[in-house]
């Protein structure tokens, strides 16, 4: 039998046909809604020239939503890398086996605190939740900022700061580990917070209420509400008029930090692509765009800060946090005893 | 005479088949997984449990029986009578409904009514007026006028009339509002946690906090059985009542409302006065919010990180169409078969269309996962949002049109069915012009339910396309002056945009309307 050209070139294209399954021409990545709702053609521009892959988003409600999302799929995944979850939902994942593992070779560049060794996820972001303090008000009533977490068991503190609920909110529960760390398990702790609740502070179900219908600056009663570091700059980026300094400071002191992380599901076909995505969004080149669009801070320390975040806020020293781990034991059980102390 | 059967099969098949595969095969998977791994909570989750499903329960009835009573007046007036301006006035008390709960919650919360019964109660009556002035609406501005005037030509009073004429006739709309208010109220979600902290919660809420944030998806699935028992009963109760006092008055082919005279001119004024202020309050809110230089341009400029807002308008009206449509379609069919058949069947058949109103989003949503990847992948596609808020629409299509075909005598039908004419001619000819104004009603609420994106669209994975509440709440999560102000213009948009097109629904007719 002669071999013509012709059959030459068809086992050639059979045979280069089996990596070209391995190289997909679409990536999907399951993200939360904060995520996907800034994703542009912009976003991954910078992938898809390196690579030739698209990379295809699915917005999947909050971070919670999507974690169980991810678990109850995970026979069938939905999607090939998922990015957003959190100290909080990481143990879940993690349980359920969601995730194969990943090592990327920009770990070494991680900021310090963020990477505790575990190889199944990769962390992004970060971002530190903190008191923040509306600065004319305080200029006005000559009352000097807190710089300390005890300050604010005196009324006069007390009763101008509204938090929000751990059981409904991320940023609360984040509020309320901090005192857990920074005052002391036991009933240390909880001293704290019945001095908060004599003092008069105001307890709010989420952040919007707390920041838009609370704080000072929009014209509630509290002049401190738990928010997060980044605000300030966004109150400076998405202003109606131009203002020259943010009008809204952080108080350093009682911060928690909160960690994204990206994994590869497990199930997926590509995990070459997958993993190449996730170097993506560790690299300097995507870390340089996360403060402006998530206003959150990167996780890689080569990426830089843009100037309105260097001018209106700082990345609080790192404090420590508790495990994955501990959060997913303990936390029912301080909920529990936050809600006796406060709601009793 | 085989086709005659095929064809009833066919028209019985496809809304069986939409409620089969969307709703009922997706929440046997999700409950089947969650039991499985089923296990008894601790005695004090159950002193939990309960307070929370005492809870659910009286609020929902409560909050059922004030908008009742509250939207009375404003159905008189505009079901009996024409006056200026009386199409805008129903299409105004419609607007709340639209509105995403967290702008609700926080124009309540600037008002300072918040974490209380009270607020809950306020806020569920706001965004149900609507469901009361429409379905009841529509049937009382129908009902003939001569069987008033026979009672009060005997000398009846007009209160006595009402109460014994006019108030039985009624009964099939106001038990259908009643109905759906009750199931929205049961399943409360977002009102609950924003106006009612953690001390209120719904079972709705709770199986969301079980579900997403506590992982106890046993638990959560124990729940929503308990609360999928709860909506059963209420809409067994209804359905056997609804049968039970289906009247067969002959109705008017369309209103033919009076001006209205003497004292009514006032009560009339009064009545439209006292609803459209009791829903502007919270309007005004969002309004005066708004009011920010710049806020209602920037609506149309690129952000620098969600876009251009207003582009989410587009993707939310390419839904809410589709969604109108499917659930106009399915809706339709569906009471033909619940009007013509009749008997056991057919009751379970419409309880099940309308139980998707009645069942927790997480349920929903995190059904979809488990079950809709099979024989084709529709997990994450375009089409499952439509499809969602479909279900949710559809049990509005079903009440506003069952009331309706229902009142047609049977022996309307029969005539003409002697004189030759084939079922679906009986169908066209008879029961299409009857009940197209209240399909129109129907397909109305279709609309807003979708525009407003209601239940298990949050739990829904799906493409990344914005829709106007989802960029609402995406303005909203961010600080800063001007996402305050965007969002709250782009929710002043949002009204606008379902102010507009329930005026246009309200004004279709499908061609000329006969009197029988």
């Amino acid at each position: 039998m002669r071999i013509t050209p012709l059959l030459v070139v068809a086992l050639l294209a059979a045979a280069c046909g089996a990596p070209a399954a391995e190289s997909p021409e679409t990536i999907k990545l399951i993200a939360h809604d904060s995520f996907a709702g800034a994703v542009d053609e912009e976003t991954f521009a910078g992938f898809t020239d390196e690579t030739g892959i698209e990379v295809e988003v699915i917005a999947a409600g909050d971070a919670g939503s999507m974690v169980n999302q991810a678990v109850l799929s995970k026979d069938n995944p939905l999607a090939d890398v998922l990015f957003g979850v959190d100290d909080v939902f990481l143990s879940r994942a993690l349980d359920e086996e969601i995730f194969v593992e990943h090592s990327s070779d920009l770990l070494h560049e991680v900021v310090n605190g963020l990477y505790d060794g575990n190889q199944f996820v990769t962390p992004i972001d970060f971002g530190d939740v903190c008191i923040n303090y509306d600065k004319a008000w305080f200029e006005e009533a000559q009352l000097p900022v807190p710089t300390e977490l005890d300050q604010l068991r005196a009324p006069v503190y007390a009763s101008i700061l509204t938090v929000e609920h751990p059981a409904t909110s991320s940023p609360g529960l984040a509020f309320m580990l901090a005192t857990i760390r920074d005052i002391g398990e036991g009933d240390d702790w909880l001293d704290f917070w019945a001095d908060l609740k004599a003092g008069g502070v105001h307890v709010v179900p989420d952040w919007d209420t707390a920041y838009y219908s609370d704080f000072t600056r929009y014209g509630g009663d509290s002049a401190m509400v738990v928010s997060y570091a980044s605000s300030p700059p966004a109150e400076v980026v998405f202003a109606t008029e131009p203002l020259d300094e943010a009008p809204t400071g952080v108080i350093e002191t009682g911060c928690y930090r909160q960690v994204e992380y990206a994994g590869i599901l497990s199930g997926t076909e590509y995990p070459e692509a997958a993993a190449d995505l996730i170097d993506f969004m560790l690299s300097v080149e995507f870390q340089e765009t996360i403060p402006l669009n998530w206003f959150v801070f990167p996780a890689n320390r080569n990426a830089e800060l843009p100037e309105v975040f260097t001018e209106n806020t700082t990345v609080p020293e790192f404090a420590g946090r508790f495990t994955p781990e501990t959060v997913a034991r303990d936390r029912d059980n301080w909920i529990d005893q936050w809600v006796a102390v406060m709601e009793g | 005479m085989r086709s005659v059967r095929w064809g009833r099969l066919a028209v019985a098949a496809v809304p069986a088949l939409f409620i089969g595969y969307f709703f009922l095969y997706p929440l046997t998977r999700i409950l089947l997984l969650g039991l499985s791994e089923m296990s008894f909570g601790a005695d004090s989750v159950e002193a939990r449990l309960v307070r929370v499903g005492w809870f659910t329960l009286w609020q929902a009835a409560v909050s059922t029986l004030l908008t009742l009573v509250l939207a009375a007046p404003m159905t008189w007036a505009v079901s009996q009578f024409e006056f200026r301006g009386r199409r805008l006035a129903t299409a105004l008390v419609t607007v709340p409904f639209v509105l995403p709960t967290v702008v609700v919650g926080s124009a309540f919360v600037a008002l300072g009514w918040s974490e209380s019964v009270g607020a809950i109660l306020a806020a569920h009556v706001f965004f149900n007026v609507a469901v009361v002035v429409r379905t009841v609406g529509t049937l009382w501005s129908r009902l003939d006028p001569d069987l008033h005037d026979a009672g009060r030509v005997l000398g009846a009073s007009e209160w006595k009339v009402f109460r014994t004429i006019t108030l039985p006739l009624l009964r099939p709309a106001i038990a259908a509002a009643a109905s759906i208010v009750f199931l929205f109220t049961f399943t409360s979600f977002g009102v609950v946690l924003i106006l009612g902290g953690f001390r209120y919660a719904t079972l709705e809420v709770e199986i969301y906090r079980q579900a997403v944030t506590l992982f106890d998806i046993p638990l959560a699935a124990t729940l929503a059985i308990i609360q999928l028992v709860g909506v059963t009963g209420a809409l067994y109760a209804y359905t056997r009542y609804q049968e039970r006092h289906a009247s067969t008055w002959a109705l008017r082919s369309d209103a033919a409302r009076q001006q209205p005279v003497g004292p009514n001119r006032i009560l009339v004024v009064l009545s439209v006065m006292f609803t459209l202020l009791m829903i502007s309050i919270p309007i005004a809110v969002l309004v005066a919010r708004s009011l920010r230089p710049g806020a209602y341009a920037g609506l149309f400029e690129d952000d620098r990180v969600v876009g251009v807002p207003i582009s989410s308008a587009g993707n939310s009206l390419l839904f809410a169409v589709i969604a109108s449509l499917i659930a106009v379609l399915i809706g339709v069919m569906a009471a033909a078969v619940i009007t013509e058949r009749g008997g056991r069947l057919s009751r379970w058949f419409d309880l099940t269309l309308m139980l998707p109103l009645g069942t927790s989003a997480v349920t929903i949503g995190f059904g979809f996962i488990v079950a809709l990847d099979w024989p084709v992948d529709l997990r994450a596609s375009f089409w499952l949002v439509p499809i969602a808020h479909a279900l949710v629409a559809v049990p509005f299509v079903v009440r506003t049109t069952v009331p309706t075909l229902r009142s047609i005598p049977g022996e309307t039908r029969e005539a003409a069915r002697v004189l030759g004419a084939s079922p679906w001619r009986v169908w066209r000819e008879i029961d299409l012009p009857i009940m197209s104004r209240a399909a129109l009603v129907g397909a109305a609420f279709a609309f807003v339910v979708s525009l407003g994106e209601f239940g298990a669209t949050a739990f829904v994975a799906r493409p990344n396309t914005a829709t106007m509440p989802v960029m609402i709440y995406r303005l909203l999560s961010r600080p800063g002056s001007g996402s305050l102000a965007m969002a709250m213009a782009l929710s002043v948009v949002l009204l606008g945009l379902t102010a507009l097109v329930v005026l246009w629904i309200d004004r279709l007719q499908f061609g000329e309307i006969g009197a029988f």
